[in-house]
């Protein structure tokens, strides 16, 4: 029996490198003792990080699968586990055990589309990695968009990749908008929502949304004011989870789990659901 | 078939107990309960223990695994052992289908090798039930309280117990009693099947349908304003979850031992309220949407995920059980007695 | 049988409703059979007659419902109270946890309610439970019709009522009782009588049946805390179920402890818990105590009365003389 994979059960992780992303985000970089990736993943799917004694939580995994040699998740302080993730200093091992969810559907309903990706916040690190794997395989997508938008210029998460690599790419341009004015901040000012109907998008692409439940409410009213169909929009929940495998019981929306049957939906799908997230 | 005469039912647990660490139901002060037979325990005569039989495979809290912490190193401690082989007698026919429920969970792909040990090495002598109470009503979900499934069938008559192999572990089971059962036909227990079935005919909730639940309703029930009604004297506990022999929900805990970490499964209930609380808020913040959950799992997401088979057995332990007298029965009542649009 | 019959409680909430005077009855409401009874709101007089109930098995007290009820409406709500719920009444109205304004209670009298659990015992598969001849007959499935005595089906907090005298109501049905003076610390003096490994076997013994449903706690009117602590992630000891055997038992006396001086001993907790652990012995133990160590009190049986664990007076008893409260303690 002991011989038999126990998916409860996770495996060490290394932290290798922590980067202060914003003043509440650090970005952990995680392998395993012996330096390698714990394990392959899709866009969009996640993995249960814990520290035993304080507690479990799924993350989603930030890295792109195209990068072979570690993972990265980006990790806002909001709770027990992550305000003692936050605390850890680079060498610290923790568990890792996944990747649970499905993905984003890349190499089918993505393919050679042109891409839209709206993001709030925190919402970023669950598009960062399916934003560099369509940046890794540019000839199989269209033109990329980009939103994101934050409270502050200093609440951006990963400014410096977005402004250093994604903006250089070519057929890849970025929209960044803040909540309020700032003195050093010469960009947009404002909620992306009405950035986004600002900047008037076609229609002819496929829009992924990541973010705060309300963010989302109003991107999702304004894609569609824009003539966008619920079929064109994707994006990720939120629930709590325990398990990560569809068997404890808390994480469905009617009766979908969102740890095995999630994260990752379509606007259309998520009208077939109660509404109870 | 085989057969053998009650006088001499010590002798078979005796027997059994020799190749298995046998249970059976016995009589507690607060009702029957299964134990761990040893000589000078009896079989009880009650229709079922209070605790369902789900424990045998899927126990209140188990530890999962521990935890060494030395500096900024873990090691993680695999502690799973291999179960001994054990047999559980009496299990009636709800309870034994509440397994199908369980495994249907536990072992869809990727498997809880936990659970998955538990039920390899456990064999079920299931028991017929001859006097079904006003609160049972298996025949509601398809389950014959006179022909229950399991690794061996028992049918218990005025004088004899009557035992049928069903499975490979049920055959391996029975070469034990080789010698001290005998041959038997059919006949006592197909006639105790009829009486059973015109028992189970004129029971109280011999009418009640779960026709109206199932598979794809969840838009049909959501919303049904009864909700409100049925869960308004709710207190929020977890007597009808824990009882129950198919709920599963689980929590996953942390136990710091001062030695090391132990992670440890222990039942949960989507009664309580931090259930699915999490720092970005709460999907099921009144007790009428926890209330809510619980049933549509049972009548509708269960069987919308597992071929329309309903996570419901009718064994009637919430309908016993709960402080408030609200359950299962009462909710479908109301619910599909209504007209829909 | 109940001194009251169900119609007088029926005319009397539809009268009520008729008058304006509330808009709603917390009443029980009849299940399936004769004895699953569930608390409801009813808001007519048809809702009534469809479904109000008053028999021997109207267990549940409404006191706690309150909270909850008055936050809904400021409409006054009618509640019908049995003389041990009027305790509960009090206390909480004491602790301030619901607005006295927004109820109109009525008072009913109480025989005793039967422990349909004991009715079980004795009868296996009950088409019905009736009185006859100052009898309860339970027409069975399968051996006909059983005539029990109506003493033997009474909980214990029942059979050891400590009043049936109503200590709040605005109006009051039938005659008025006397507070009993039962044996109701007998089954404590018995433990106390123990010796120490005794005891502590026999409470072994009854909370290792616990399953940590929180239903004596969820039940409890002395339980009313927003957020309770084993419920509280940060609090160390918020945990479903039993971590050890240790931490079963801890749940009870903590418990037992939070509500000392505050507990009316009004059985709630023994009568809902799934598994029959005798958990109102707990709180006795604490009634009996702060009677002998402070004098007689009784929670709730007076508004605004301060129990003497929070009330210091100079010639309070010395901890060192309070240790001792059974020949082996």
């Amino acid at each position: 029996m002991t011989n038999q994979k126990e998916p409860l059960i996770p495996a060490i992780g290394v932290v290798t490198d922590i980067r202060m992303d914003t003043p509440d985000v650090k970005t952990f970089r995680v392998v395993t003792p012996e330096g390698k990736k714990a394990f392959d993943h899709k866009p969009g799917q996640c993995a249960m990080l814990s520290i035993p004694g304080v507690g479990e939580a799924m993350f989603s995994i930030t890295s792109s699968p195209t990068n072979t040699e570690f993972m990265e998740f980006s990790i806002k302080k909001c709770g027990c586990v992550t305000d003692w993730l936050h605390s850890m200093e680079v060498g610290q091992q923790i568990t890792i055990r996944g990747p649970y969810g499905n993905a984003f559907p890349v190499d089918t309903e993505f393919a050679g589309k042109d891409m839209l990706f709206i993001a709030g916040g925190i919402g970023l690190a669950p598009l960062r990695s399916v934003i560099n794997y369509c940046r890794h395989y540019r000839d199989r997508y269209g033109k990329i968009d980009i939103v994101y938008g934050s409270r502050s210029m200093q609440d951006l998460v990963d400014y410096q990749e977005i402004i250093e690599e994604w903006s250089q790419d070519a057929g890849v341009n970025v929209y960044l908008t803040i909540d309020r004015e700032q003195s050093e901040w010469s960009g947009h000012v404002g909620f992306v929502p009405n950035y986004v109907k600002e900047l008037g998008f076609s229609t002819d692409k496929i829009a992924v949304l990541c973010g705060p439940p309300i963010m989302i409410k109003f991107t999702l009213a304004g894609l569609q004011e824009l003539g966008f169909d619920k079929t064109q929009v994707y994006t990720t929940m939120e629930l709590r989870m325990k398990c990560g495998i569809g068997k404890c019981g808390r994480c469905n929306i009617g009766a979908k789990y969102v740890c095995k049957d999630g994260p990752v939906f379509r606007c259309d799908q998520l009208d077939e659901l109660p509404d109870e997230y | 078939m085989r057969k053998i005469s009650l006088s001499k039912l010590d002798a078979l647990f005796a027997e059994i107990a020799a190749a298995y660490a046998l249970y059976l139901p016995v009589d507690t002060k607060a009702g029957a309960k299964f134990e761990r037979w040893e000589a000078g325990k009896t079989l009880s005569d009650a229709l079922n223990t209070v605790r369902s039989a789900k424990d045998f495979f899927f126990p209140q809290t188990e530890n999962l695994m521990d935890f060494k912490m030395e500096g900024k190193n873990i090691e993680v401690i695999d502690t799973r052992s291999e179960t001994e082989d054990f047999a559980v007698f009496g299990v009636r026919a709800c309870d034994v289908k509440s397994f199908e429920v369980l495994d249907r969970v536990f072992l869809s792909e990727p498997a809880d090798t936990y659970y998955q040990n538990r039920r390899e090495h456990g064999v079920i002598l299931s028991l017929a039930c001859t006097k079904p109470v006003e609160t049972c009503f298996c025949g509601t979900f398809g389950i014959d309280a006179a022909s229950p499934e399991g690794d061996v069938v028992c049918h218990k008559t005025e004088d004899a117990l009557y035992l049928d192999a069903k499975t490979e572990k049920g055959q391996k089971l029975m070469a034990e009693l080789e010698n001290i059962t005998e041959e038997a036909d059919a006949a006592a227990v197909d006639a105790q099947k009829e009486l059973i079935h015109e028992r189970m005919a004129k029971l109280p909730l011999a009418n009640l349908s779960a026709d109206a639940f199932g598979d794809g309703k969840t838009s049909e029930f959501f919303d049904a304003p009864e909700w409100s009604e049925l869960s308004q004297s709710c207190l929020g506990c977890g007597t009808c979850t824990f009882v129950c022999p198919t709920c599963q929900c689980y929590d996953i805990k942390d136990f710091n031992t001062g030695h090391g970490v132990k992670r440890f499964r222990c039942w949960d209930s989507c009664m309580y309220s931090e259930f699915t609380k999490m720092s970005a808020g709460q999907p099921r913040l009144t007790q009428m949407e926890r209330f809510r959950q619980r049933f549509m799992h049972k009548l509708v997401y269960y069987p919308t995920n597992n071929d329309g088979l309903f996570s419901c057995v009718g064994c009637g332990r919430c309908v016993a059980k709960c402080p408030i007298q609200m359950n299962i029965v009462k909710v479908m009542k109301k619910l599909g007695g209504r007209k829909h649009d | 049988m109940q001194e009251i019959n169900c119609e007088v409680l029926v005319s009397k909430a539809a009268e009520l409703l008729e008058k304006g005077t509330v808009d709603r009855v917390l009443g029980w409401k009849a299940g399936e059979f004769d004895y699953d009874i569930t608390p409801a709101v009813f808001h007519s007089e048809q809702e009534l007659k469809d479904g109000f109930v008053w028999n021997d098995f109207c267990g549940a007290n409404f006191s706690k419902y309150l909270i909850k009820e008055t936050g809904k409406s400021e409409n006054k709500v009618l509640v019908f109270l049995k003389p041990c719920d009027t305790y509960s009444f009090n206390q909480l109205l004491t602790e301030h946890r619901f607005d006295r304004e927004k109820v109109y209670a009525v008072g009913v009298p109480c025989s005793g309610m039967l422990d349909i659990g004991k009715v079980k015992q004795s009868a296996e598969g009950i088409a019905a439970v009736r009185e006859e001849g100052g009898e309860v007959v339970v027409d069975t499935l399968y051996d006909g019709s059983i005539s029990l005595k109506r003493e033997a089906l009474l909980p214990d907090r029942c059979a050891n009522c400590k009043s049936k005298k109503h200590v709040a109501y605005d109006e009051l049905l039938g005659e008025e009782g006397e507070a009993v003076s039962s044996a109701r610390f007998d089954e404590v003096e018995k433990l106390e009588r123990m010796t120490p490994d005794e005891r502590f076997a026999f409470w072994q013994g009854e909370l290792s049946r616990c399953i940590r449903c929180n239903a004596c706690r969820d039940v409890c009117p002395a339980c009313t805390c927003e957020k309770c602590v084993f419920d509280n992630p940060n609090s160390g000891v918020e945990n479903k179920a039993a971590a050890n055997s240790f931490e079963e038992k801890m749940f009870h006396v903590i418990r037992a402890f939070h509500v000392a001086g505050r507990c009316t001993d009004c059985g709630e907790c023994s009568r809902v818990c799934p598994q029959h652990i005798p958990l109102h012995l707990l709180n006795r133990k604490f009634i009996k105590d702060i009677d002998s160590f402070y004098g007689e009190y009784q929670a709730g049986a007076e508004v605004g009365s301060r129990a003497p664990i929070v009330d210091y007076k100079t010639d309070d008893l010395e901890p060192g003389e309070a240790v001792g409260g059974g020949e082996n303690a």
